[in-house]
Protein backbone atom coordinates (compact mmCIF):
# COMPACT_ATOMS: atom_id res chain seq x y z
CA UNK A 1 0.00 0.00 0.00
CA UNK A 2 1.71 3.20 -1.17
CA UNK A 3 1.31 6.63 1.03
CA UNK A 4 -1.65 8.13 -0.10
CA UNK A 5 -3.81 4.81 0.92
CA UNK A 6 -1.82 4.89 4.60
CA UNK A 7 -2.90 8.65 4.54
CA UNK A 8 -6.75 8.44 3.74
CA UNK A 9 -7.21 4.88 6.14
CA UNK A 10 -5.18 7.11 8.87
CA UNK A 11 -7.34 10.47 8.45
CA UNK A 12 -10.29 8.30 9.16
CA UNK A 13 -8.95 6.17 11.91
CA UNK A 14 -7.50 9.54 13.91
CA UNK A 15 -10.68 11.41 13.84
CA UNK A 16 -12.57 8.04 15.15
CA UNK A 17 -10.65 7.08 17.96
CA UNK A 18 -9.76 10.60 19.06
CA UNK A 19 -13.35 11.56 19.01
CA UNK A 20 -14.81 8.63 21.11
CA UNK A 21 -13.17 8.76 23.88
CA UNK A 22 -13.78 12.55 24.84
CA UNK A 23 -17.37 11.94 23.37
CA UNK A 24 -17.41 9.53 26.18
CA UNK A 25 -15.83 11.66 29.13
CA UNK A 26 -18.46 14.34 27.98
CA UNK A 27 -21.03 12.07 28.82
CA UNK A 28 -19.82 11.24 31.89
CA UNK A 29 -19.83 14.58 33.06
CA UNK A 30 -22.98 16.11 31.70
CA UNK A 31 -24.56 12.54 33.64
CA UNK A 32 -22.61 13.55 37.14
CA UNK A 33 -23.59 17.55 36.31
CA UNK A 34 -27.18 16.47 36.08
CA UNK A 35 -27.29 14.44 38.83
CA UNK A 36 -25.55 16.92 41.38
CA UNK A 37 -28.05 19.85 39.69
CA UNK A 38 -30.62 17.23 40.80
CA UNK A 39 -29.71 16.77 44.46
CA UNK A 40 -28.92 20.10 44.91
CA UNK A 41 -31.11 22.48 42.56
CA UNK A 42 -29.80 25.41 44.57
CA UNK A 43 -26.34 25.39 43.59
CA UNK A 44 -27.41 24.53 39.69
CA UNK A 45 -25.33 27.77 38.23
CA UNK A 46 -22.58 26.99 39.84
CA UNK A 47 -22.58 23.08 38.72
CA UNK A 48 -23.74 24.57 34.95
CA UNK A 49 -20.22 26.71 35.21
CA UNK A 50 -18.09 23.83 36.31
CA UNK A 51 -19.90 21.75 33.97
CA UNK A 52 -18.87 23.66 31.06
CA UNK A 53 -15.33 24.10 32.25
CA UNK A 54 -14.86 20.48 32.65
CA UNK A 55 -16.43 19.77 28.78
CA UNK A 56 -13.95 22.52 27.40
CA UNK A 57 -11.09 20.40 28.98
CA UNK A 58 -12.74 17.27 27.65
CA UNK A 59 -13.56 18.66 24.13
CA UNK A 60 -10.09 20.56 23.45
CA UNK A 61 -8.36 16.53 23.20
CA UNK A 62 -10.85 15.51 20.47
CA UNK A 63 -10.30 19.04 18.76
CA UNK A 64 -6.40 18.06 18.82
CA UNK A 65 -7.28 15.03 17.06
CA UNK A 66 -9.33 16.87 14.79
CA UNK A 67 -6.83 19.01 13.59
CA UNK A 68 -4.22 16.55 13.30
CA UNK A 69 -6.74 14.35 10.84
CA UNK A 70 -6.69 17.41 9.14
CA UNK A 71 -3.33 18.34 8.89
CA UNK A 72 -3.00 14.26 7.17
CA UNK A 73 -5.52 14.78 5.20
CA UNK A 74 -4.88 18.18 3.36
CA UNK A 75 -0.79 19.09 3.98
CA UNK B 1 -13.24 21.41 -5.85
CA UNK B 2 -13.67 22.17 -2.25
CA UNK B 3 -10.46 25.07 -1.37
CA UNK B 4 -9.02 24.13 2.37
CA UNK B 5 -5.79 25.53 3.70
CA UNK B 6 -4.42 24.72 6.91
CA UNK B 7 -2.05 28.13 7.09
CA UNK B 8 -3.47 31.72 6.34
CA UNK B 9 -2.61 32.83 2.40
CA UNK B 10 -1.06 35.90 2.24
CA UNK B 11 -2.65 38.23 0.10
CA UNK B 12 -0.76 41.20 0.07
CA UNK B 13 3.00 42.39 1.08
CA UNK B 14 4.14 45.59 2.56
CA UNK B 15 7.56 45.49 1.81
CA UNK B 16 8.56 41.82 2.35
CA UNK B 17 6.19 41.43 4.97
CA UNK B 18 3.14 39.40 4.28
CA UNK B 19 -0.23 40.59 4.72
CA UNK B 20 -2.61 37.58 4.92
CA UNK B 21 -6.24 37.70 4.75
CA UNK B 22 -7.07 36.43 8.71
CA UNK B 23 -4.65 39.22 9.41
CA UNK B 24 -6.78 41.84 7.22
CA UNK B 25 -10.14 40.75 9.14
CA UNK B 26 -8.01 41.24 12.28
CA UNK B 27 -7.43 44.54 11.57
CA UNK B 28 -10.84 44.90 11.00
CA UNK B 29 -11.94 43.21 14.31
CA UNK B 30 -9.83 46.05 15.99
CA UNK B 31 -11.12 48.75 14.34
CA UNK B 32 -15.44 47.23 14.94
CA UNK B 33 -14.09 47.00 19.19
CA UNK B 34 -12.26 50.54 19.10
CA UNK B 35 -14.90 52.13 17.31
CA UNK B 36 -17.89 50.46 19.80
CA UNK B 37 -15.44 51.59 22.71
CA UNK B 38 -14.64 54.97 21.31
CA UNK B 39 -18.67 55.60 20.94
CA UNK B 40 -20.34 54.44 24.14
CA UNK B 41 -17.47 56.63 25.89
CA UNK B 42 -17.61 59.70 24.41
CA UNK B 43 -20.53 61.22 25.78
CA UNK B 44 -21.02 59.43 28.82
CA UNK B 45 -24.07 59.81 31.12
CA UNK B 46 -25.08 59.04 34.70
CA UNK B 47 -28.31 58.30 33.39
CA UNK B 48 -27.79 55.92 30.24
CA UNK B 49 -30.22 55.82 27.27
CA UNK B 50 -30.04 53.83 24.22
CA UNK B 51 -27.05 52.54 22.76
CA UNK B 52 -25.07 53.41 26.43
CA UNK B 53 -27.68 51.25 28.25
CA UNK B 54 -27.62 47.78 25.40
CA UNK B 55 -23.60 48.16 26.06
CA UNK B 56 -24.01 48.78 29.97
CA UNK B 57 -26.36 45.17 29.80
CA UNK B 58 -23.06 43.69 27.98
CA UNK B 59 -20.40 44.84 30.52
CA UNK B 60 -22.63 44.17 33.24
CA UNK B 61 -23.48 40.71 32.41
CA UNK B 62 -19.86 39.56 32.17
CA UNK B 63 -18.86 41.25 35.14
CA UNK B 64 -21.91 39.87 37.41
CA UNK B 65 -20.90 36.36 35.41
CA UNK B 66 -16.79 36.61 35.69
CA UNK B 67 -17.43 37.16 39.64
CA UNK B 68 -19.27 34.37 39.91
CA UNK B 69 -16.05 32.83 38.67
CA UNK B 70 -13.26 34.54 40.19
CA UNK B 71 -14.35 36.09 43.50
CA UNK B 72 -13.22 39.22 44.86
CA UNK B 73 -9.76 39.42 42.17
CA UNK B 74 -12.42 40.48 39.70
CA UNK B 75 -11.87 44.06 39.59
CA UNK B 76 -8.31 43.14 38.80
CA UNK B 77 -8.81 40.79 36.02
CA UNK B 78 -11.67 42.12 34.27
CA UNK B 79 -10.31 44.28 31.91
CA UNK B 80 -7.89 41.94 30.34
CA UNK B 81 -10.87 38.89 30.94
CA UNK B 82 -13.48 41.04 29.34
CA UNK B 83 -11.23 42.16 26.50
CA UNK B 84 -10.17 38.69 25.42
CA UNK B 85 -13.55 37.24 25.53
CA UNK B 86 -15.00 40.31 22.80
CA UNK B 87 -12.12 40.31 20.74
CA UNK B 88 -12.49 36.36 20.58
CA UNK B 89 -16.20 36.60 19.94
CA UNK B 90 -16.23 39.10 17.05
CA UNK B 91 -13.20 37.21 15.66
CA UNK B 92 -15.67 33.43 15.84
CA UNK B 93 -18.40 35.74 14.65
CA UNK B 94 -17.08 37.70 11.53
CA UNK B 95 -15.42 34.36 10.64
CA UNK B 96 -19.44 33.55 9.50
CA UNK B 97 -20.75 36.77 7.41
CA UNK B 98 -21.31 36.05 3.68
CA UNK B 99 -18.08 36.42 1.74
CA UNK B 100 -15.37 35.60 4.22
CA UNK B 101 -13.69 32.32 2.60
CA UNK B 102 -15.75 32.17 0.08
CA UNK B 103 -14.81 36.23 -2.02
CA UNK B 104 -11.41 35.75 -3.23
CA UNK B 105 -9.12 35.59 -6.46
CA UNK B 106 -6.59 32.79 -8.52
CA UNK B 107 -3.11 32.78 -7.97
CA UNK B 108 -1.17 30.54 -10.54
CA UNK B 109 1.98 28.96 -8.74
CA UNK B 110 5.28 28.95 -11.07
CA UNK B 111 7.67 27.14 -9.92
CA UNK B 112 10.61 27.69 -12.05
CA UNK B 113 13.43 25.04 -10.14
CA UNK B 114 11.26 22.09 -10.88
CA UNK B 115 11.19 22.92 -14.96
CA UNK B 116 15.45 23.52 -14.90
CA UNK B 117 16.24 19.81 -12.68
CA UNK B 118 13.33 17.99 -15.07
CA UNK B 119 15.28 19.42 -18.33
CA UNK B 120 18.49 18.78 -17.11
CA UNK B 121 16.88 14.98 -16.12
CA UNK B 122 16.09 15.04 -19.61
CA UNK B 123 19.45 15.83 -21.35
CA UNK B 124 20.39 12.84 -19.57
CA UNK B 125 18.44 10.45 -20.63
CA UNK B 126 18.36 11.31 -24.04
CA UNK B 127 18.71 7.57 -25.70
CA UNK B 128 16.34 6.00 -23.88
CA UNK B 129 13.76 8.26 -22.08
CA UNK B 130 12.12 10.21 -24.61
CA UNK B 131 8.67 9.08 -22.86
CA UNK B 132 10.34 9.93 -19.87
CA UNK B 133 11.19 13.83 -20.71
CA UNK B 134 7.58 14.24 -22.17
CA UNK B 135 6.22 12.77 -18.73
CA UNK B 136 8.59 15.21 -16.93
CA UNK B 137 7.66 18.30 -19.19
CA UNK B 138 4.35 16.51 -18.60
CA UNK B 139 4.61 16.81 -14.76
CA UNK B 140 6.32 20.01 -14.40
CA UNK B 141 3.39 22.02 -16.17
CA UNK B 142 0.93 20.61 -13.81
CA UNK B 143 2.68 21.91 -10.96
CA UNK B 144 2.14 25.12 -11.55
CA UNK B 145 -1.52 24.50 -10.21
CA UNK B 146 -3.97 27.08 -10.25
CA UNK B 147 -5.10 27.99 -6.63
CA UNK B 148 -7.93 30.18 -4.74
CA UNK B 149 -7.07 32.34 -2.55
CA UNK B 150 -9.61 33.72 -0.36
CA UNK B 151 -9.56 37.71 0.18
CA UNK B 152 -10.82 37.10 4.04
CA UNK B 153 -10.55 35.19 6.52
CA UNK B 154 -11.71 34.31 10.20
CA UNK B 155 -8.81 36.36 12.49
CA UNK B 156 -8.91 32.68 15.12
CA UNK B 157 -8.84 29.79 12.38
CA UNK B 158 -5.36 31.20 11.89
CA UNK B 159 -3.06 29.07 14.00
CA UNK B 160 -1.11 32.46 14.78
CA UNK B 161 -3.78 34.66 16.18
CA UNK B 162 -4.48 31.41 18.52
CA UNK B 163 -0.96 31.22 19.63
CA UNK B 164 -0.85 35.04 20.10
CA UNK B 165 -3.46 34.84 22.48
CA UNK B 166 -2.65 31.58 24.10
CA UNK B 167 0.56 33.41 24.68
CA UNK B 168 -0.91 36.71 26.45
CA UNK B 169 -3.17 34.33 28.61
CA UNK B 170 0.36 32.72 29.68
CA UNK B 171 1.93 35.88 30.32
CA UNK B 172 -0.96 37.19 32.21
CA UNK B 173 -0.85 34.11 34.29
CA UNK B 174 2.90 34.91 35.52
CA UNK B 175 2.22 38.36 35.58
CA UNK B 176 -0.56 37.93 38.37
CA UNK B 177 1.02 35.58 39.90
CA UNK B 178 4.06 37.80 40.59
CA UNK B 179 0.98 40.47 41.27
CA UNK B 180 -0.55 38.94 43.81
CA UNK B 181 2.29 36.79 45.86
CA UNK B 182 4.86 38.54 44.97
CA UNK B 183 8.23 36.50 45.08
CA UNK B 184 6.47 33.71 46.73
CA UNK B 185 5.12 32.64 43.19
CA UNK B 186 8.56 31.65 42.13
CA UNK B 187 8.04 28.84 45.13
CA UNK B 188 5.49 27.40 43.35
CA UNK B 189 8.02 26.32 40.63
CA UNK B 190 11.38 25.58 42.79
CA UNK B 191 10.33 24.33 45.68
CA UNK B 192 12.98 22.16 47.52
CA UNK B 193 11.16 21.66 51.16
CA UNK B 194 10.78 17.88 50.39
CA UNK B 195 11.65 15.94 47.21
CA UNK B 196 7.94 15.72 46.42
CA UNK B 197 7.34 18.94 46.35
CA UNK B 198 10.54 19.21 43.95
CA UNK B 199 8.43 17.36 41.46
CA UNK B 200 5.28 19.18 42.08
CA UNK B 201 6.83 22.43 40.91
CA UNK B 202 8.67 20.44 37.71
CA UNK B 203 5.32 19.45 37.00
CA UNK B 204 3.50 22.60 37.13
CA UNK B 205 6.16 24.30 34.81
CA UNK B 206 5.50 21.52 32.31
CA UNK B 207 1.39 21.81 32.97
CA UNK B 208 2.14 25.93 32.51
CA UNK B 209 3.88 25.45 29.24
CA UNK B 210 1.08 22.89 27.87
CA UNK B 211 -1.71 25.45 28.63
CA UNK B 212 -0.06 27.54 25.63
CA UNK B 213 -0.71 24.54 23.67
CA UNK B 214 -4.09 23.51 24.93
CA UNK B 215 -5.37 27.38 24.61
CA UNK B 216 -4.06 27.67 21.15
CA UNK B 217 -5.33 24.45 19.74
CA UNK B 218 -8.70 24.64 21.45
CA UNK B 219 -9.80 27.49 20.09
CA UNK B 220 -8.05 26.91 16.35
CA UNK B 221 -9.34 23.38 16.58
CA UNK B 222 -12.82 24.61 17.11
CA UNK B 223 -12.83 27.69 14.39
CA UNK B 224 -11.12 26.23 11.84
CA UNK B 225 -13.10 22.97 11.99
CA UNK B 226 -16.39 25.03 12.44
CA UNK B 227 -15.37 26.75 8.56
CA UNK B 228 -14.16 22.90 7.21
CA UNK B 229 -17.77 22.11 8.14
CA UNK B 230 -19.74 24.75 6.90
CA UNK B 231 -17.46 24.34 3.45
CA UNK B 232 -18.05 20.76 3.26
CA UNK B 233 -21.99 21.43 3.98
CA UNK B 234 -22.29 24.12 1.21
CA UNK B 235 -20.46 21.94 -1.16
CA UNK B 236 -22.52 19.00 -0.74
CA UNK B 237 -26.02 20.83 -0.38
CA UNK B 238 -25.70 24.56 -0.56
CA UNK B 239 -29.37 25.36 0.14
CA UNK B 240 -30.80 24.23 3.30
CA UNK B 241 -28.30 21.96 4.92
CA UNK B 242 -25.49 24.54 5.92
CA UNK B 243 -28.67 26.77 8.43
CA UNK B 244 -28.05 24.44 11.55
CA UNK B 245 -24.54 24.41 10.89
CA UNK B 246 -24.36 28.29 11.04
CA UNK B 247 -26.37 28.17 14.14
CA UNK B 248 -23.78 25.47 15.61
CA UNK B 249 -21.08 27.72 14.73
CA UNK B 250 -22.58 30.32 16.33
CA UNK B 251 -23.19 29.16 19.42
CA UNK B 252 -19.56 27.60 19.40
CA UNK B 253 -18.25 30.84 18.89
CA UNK B 254 -19.39 32.08 21.96
CA UNK B 255 -18.93 28.99 23.81
CA UNK B 256 -15.04 29.14 22.86
CA UNK B 257 -14.83 32.64 23.62
CA UNK B 258 -16.34 31.97 27.29
CA UNK B 259 -14.30 28.91 27.27
CA UNK B 260 -10.47 30.74 26.67
CA UNK B 261 -11.84 34.14 29.04
CA UNK B 262 -12.54 31.81 32.19
CA UNK B 263 -10.03 29.15 31.97
CA UNK B 264 -7.86 32.38 31.96
CA UNK B 265 -9.43 33.67 34.93
CA UNK B 266 -9.35 29.96 36.86
CA UNK B 267 -5.87 29.83 35.86
CA UNK B 268 -4.77 32.77 37.40
CA UNK B 269 -6.84 32.44 40.62
CA UNK B 270 -5.27 28.64 41.02
CA UNK B 271 -1.84 29.98 40.35
CA UNK B 272 -2.02 33.20 42.40
CA UNK B 273 -3.63 30.60 45.67
CA UNK B 274 -0.32 28.75 45.98
CA UNK B 275 0.61 29.66 49.65
CA UNK B 276 3.72 28.01 50.30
Amino acid sequence: MDANTWKLIMTGATIALGGAVPALAIGLITAKAVEAMGRNPEAAGDVRTSMILGMAFAEAIAIYSLVIALIIKFV
Amino acid sequence: MLHISLAAEPIAHIGSFPITNSLALTWLVMAILIFLSVAVSRNIKFIPSGFQSIMEVLIDGLHTFFESVVGHQVKMLFPLIASLFLFILVSNWIGLLPGVGTVGFFRTEQPTEVTTSSEAHGEKEQTTGHLEETAEVQAAETESEVEFIPLFRGPTADLNTTIALALVAFGAIQFFGFKLLGKKYTARFVNFKNPIMGFVGLLELVSDVSKVISFAFRLFGNVFAGEVLLSVMAFLMPFVAPMPFLALELFVGFIQALVFSTLTAVFVNVAASHEG
